[in-house]
């Protein structure tokens, strides 16, 4: 017998599916986003979040080569850390802010883990805590779109309009107003109104607001997350629990005027509003920083909401999601070990 | 309305067109056969023919070396010519008898038995043990064996798996075409035996000819139902089947299906069964798929147990281009071999051939936790889990995880993105489980 036949373990098939394959399809489910980002702030937006994903892709290499690891910058994972940072940045920033958050994000949050798979917090994310933490004027302030402007009516509030609600993004807005030494009740009250209707809902999910490059469009956002739930790449369980615990814990909670003072359209207005969309279906669903079993994804998920809303309504920033998700982050390994599924068939022993 | 079908399970291509349509087949006589003495779970064969004799078609060669065990029968006359090591089709290499053709096919007397319905149940079961014969869907447990259950097992249901999941195969597909009264006749005889009021015949929606042949033969049996199944891998596992078609849960940590009151058989089984008793005829051949896109002409063939897979894949006229990986049963759960010169046994059920490009090594990549394992899970484990613990050699955790409970339908490894070689890993941990536990 001269010929030679492979052998190996079964199964003999594969389906057609790599990390690359994964990680390229989530940068094509981020273009609807960034497109939008494109329409609303200017090609800035584009140019910022090219300089994130360059950065991104350069310092993986670099690392690689110092590690003297193979070299997996074709794979797209450093693409889609590099974007997701920049998504997180506002178009007025300067041109290295996402340069440092990119570098941050896979040199500190990625490759010193080991990189790709070793990672325990979602490297965007971690980029931006370091943003956040460092240029917090930069990264929290100069919105390049008023948001009074796009909140139908608030330009004809008084003239005795607080300075803190001018130029804040609608989340902003919406934590100023909670705080009675700033904000008069009557004037909250109207503020409030305006932020839990139909209006603001809609410019909200269209993207005509003030925030950051990647979040503006709930619309695109979903667009994309559709596209890779239907390619089996992010699974419901943790969006839904996460977005349906921010829905009833700000419609509970919510309201100014104690329990269940809210309208419906105000836990609507906390989903679309900030970065929910874009943290619940791009940032929690980060396969490497998230739990493995089902219930696992379930609990991450709710643990996210529950923080989100903490951070919301009574934390010291106007938006919660990244910290919540860089949080609930530290419990995977910990919701994995009690979250085993029971066996098809379980008997006791 | 849906169809039944269990939790978790993928969708592989199901690639049977190749040889869907072609009818079964008998193969000339080989000019020699090699018959293992394991071809079934249990105790081997012990061989009661020396070199040198003389051997008639379905005489029996070999006594079943135990309850769970079988006999072997000559498939072809002629000569011993040896008692040896040889390849096996799992890819092992175990004890066979090699049966050199005196090219007659002189078969010994047989008993045709046209009342073979009135037999007692202990003489059936005694029949059955007496023909060799073992589960013809791939495990190979021998079948009296099953239909032995102790005295506080009440089985009420018989289900017959036509599902044959396994994509490229359709061997119990032509069968159930082609030989659908035989089959029906021989799960009469397992209800019979087992005292089961109810008979269930299992078979995929991706059949639907061989749905309708029985819904026409059992239109006026009110005991036997035919249920059409959603499309689905692994249907075919007897638990998963089981589950597909009565709901009922087989417990876990080695729990049987008589546990909760049924007995599975595959359509080729009870085929063997209803031969048996009508015919008198020992189990020497069965219906072995011949089949992959390389394959000049893909082929269903009914074959002489110990025949060569060469002279199977030269009966379909050999390979387009060359070979790149020898598959014996499905591309799922069937084994690599390294040798053409590896015989067919009792539950081969296919011998798939894949090209150079096919049979590609991939390297592994880090796990990136995405969880697709899990969510396809038929047996509901953590796939990643588990393997990551074996890799590191954490037994317990591998233990706790439920490395045992894995019946390696490999559906983990066909769904992940890493490459991760998930059986591969599972099968260290099963074994180091196993070895661990007996010595302690």
């Amino acid at each position: 017998m001269n010929e030679t036949y492979a052998v190996s373990a079964a199964p003999h098939i594969k389906q057609r599916i790599s990390v690359k394959s994964v990680m390229w399809q989530v940068v094509l489910a981020l273009l609807p986003a960034l497109l939008a980002g494109i329409y609303f702030f200017g090609p800035r937006a584009l140019l910022l979040t090219l300089y994130g994903a360059v950065t991104a892709v350069i310092t993986e290499a670099l690392i690689q080569k110092i590690r003297g690891v193979p070299v997996t910058i074709t794979d797209g994972s450093a693409v889609v850390t590099g974007i997701l940072v920049a998504f997180n940045i506002n178009a007025a920033a300067p041109w290295w802010l996402p340069v440092i958050g990119a570098f941050f994000a896979i040199a500190i949050a990625k490759q010193i883990f080991g990189g790709l798979g070793h990672n325990i917090f979602n490297p965007a994310l971690l980029g931006r805590a370091f943003l956040v933490a460092s240029w917090p004027t930069l990264m929290t302030a100069g919105w390049t779109r008023s948001t009074l402007d796009s909140i139908n009516g608030l330009t004809n509030l008084p003239a005795n309009i607080p300075a803190v609600i001018t130029g804040a993004t609608p989340l902003g807005v919406a934590k100023a107003i909670r705080d009675v030494t700033q904000v008069s009740p009557d004037i909250a009250d109207i503020i409030m109104n305006k932020l839990a209707s139909m209006d603001t809902i809609v410019n909200l999910f269209w993207g005509n607001i003030g925030g950051c490059i990647g979040e503006v469009s709930a619309a695109a956002l979903l667009i994309g997350a559709a596209f890779l739930a239907y390619k089996h790449i992010i699974e419901w369980r943790i969006p839904v629990s996460y977005i349906l615990t921010v829905f009833v814990l700000t419609y509970i909670f919510g309201g100014i005027h104690g329990l269940f003072s809210a309208s419906i359209f105000l836990p609507i207005f906390h989903i679309f509003a900030g970065g929910l969309i874009l943290g619940a279906f791009y940032m929690a669903t980060d396969m490497v920083s998230s739990p493995v079993t089902k219930r696992g994804r379930i609990i991450f998920g709710m643990g996210c909401g529950l923080i989100t809303v903490i951070i919301r309504l009574v934390g010291g920033y106007p938006e919660g999601v990244s910290y919540s998700i860089l949080l609930m982050n530290i419990a995977v390994p910990l919701i994995d070990k009690y979250t085993v599924p029971k066996t098809f068939g379980e008997v006791k022993k | 309305m849906s169809l039944k079908t269990f939790p978790g399970g993928i969708h592989p291509p199901d690639s049977k067109a190749y040889s869907r349509n072609a009818k079964i087949e008998n193969i000339p006589l080989p000019q020699k056969v090699v018959i293992p003495l394991s071809q079934h779970i249990g105790a081997p064969a012990k061989p009661i023919v020396k070199v040198g004799n003389q051997v008639l078609t379905g005489q029996k060669i070999a006594e079943a070396g135990g309850f769970v065990s079988i006999p072997m029968h000559a498939s072809i006359s002629g000569k011993v010519t040896r008692i040896a090591n040889y390849p096996h089709p799992t890819g092992m290499i175990a004890q066979a008898i090699e049966i050199t053709s005196d090219g007659e096919d002189n078969w010994i007397e047989l008993s045709e038995n046209p009342d073979y319905i009135k037999l007692s149940v202990d003489e059936i079961k005694k029949k059955i043990a007496e023909a060799g014969i073992c589960g013809m869907g791939g495990a190979g447990f021998p079948t009296h064996v099953k239909l032995s259950p102790p005295a506080d097992k009440k089985i009420d249901t018989v289900i017959l798996n036509g599902v044959e999941c396994e994509p490229y195969l359709t061997s119990d597909y032509r069968l159930m075409l082609e030989y659908p009264k035989q089959i029906l006749a021989g799960l009469k005889l397992l209800m019979k035996v087992l005292g089961a009021e109810r008979g269930i015949i299992g078979i995929e929606n991706n059949k639907p000819d061989a749905i309708r042949i029985f819904h026409q033969l059992t239109a006026s049996l009110s005991n036997i139902n035919v249920m059409g199944l959603r499309l689905k891998y692994p249907q075919g596992a007897e638990k998963q089947l089981i589950y597909a078609t009565t709901k009922r849960k087989v417990p876990n940590r080695g729990g049987l299906p008589m546990e909760v009151g049924v007995v599975v058989q595959n359509v080729g089984t009870a085929y063997a069964i209803y031969e048996a008793l009508h015919m008198g005829k020992p189990l020497v051949e069965r219906v072995i798929t011949v089949t992959g896109k390389i394959v000049k002409e893909p082929k269903n063939i009914r074959a002489r147990i110990g025949t060569l897979f060469s002279d199977l894949l030269d009966f379909c006229d050999g390979t387009k281009e060359e070979i790149g990986k020898i598959i014996s049963g499905g591309p799922m759960m069937g084994f690599a071999i390294p040798t053409l010169a590896t015989p067919m046994a009792k539950g081969s059920s296919g011998l798939l051939f894949l090209n150079r490009k096919e049979a590609h090594k991939v390297e592994e990549h880090t796990c990136l936790r995405c969880g697709r394992c899990v969510d396809i899970c038929p047996m509901n484990l953590v796939p990643s889990l588990i393997a990551n613990s074996v890799r590191y050699g954490d037994w317990k955790m591998a233990e706790r995880y439920g490395v045992m409970d894995c019946m390696k339908c490999g559906s983990c490894a066909y769904v992940c993105p890493s490459h991760i070689k998930l059986i591969q890993w599972i099968d260290i941990g099963k074994l180091k489980v196993t070895e661990l536990n007996t010595r302690s």
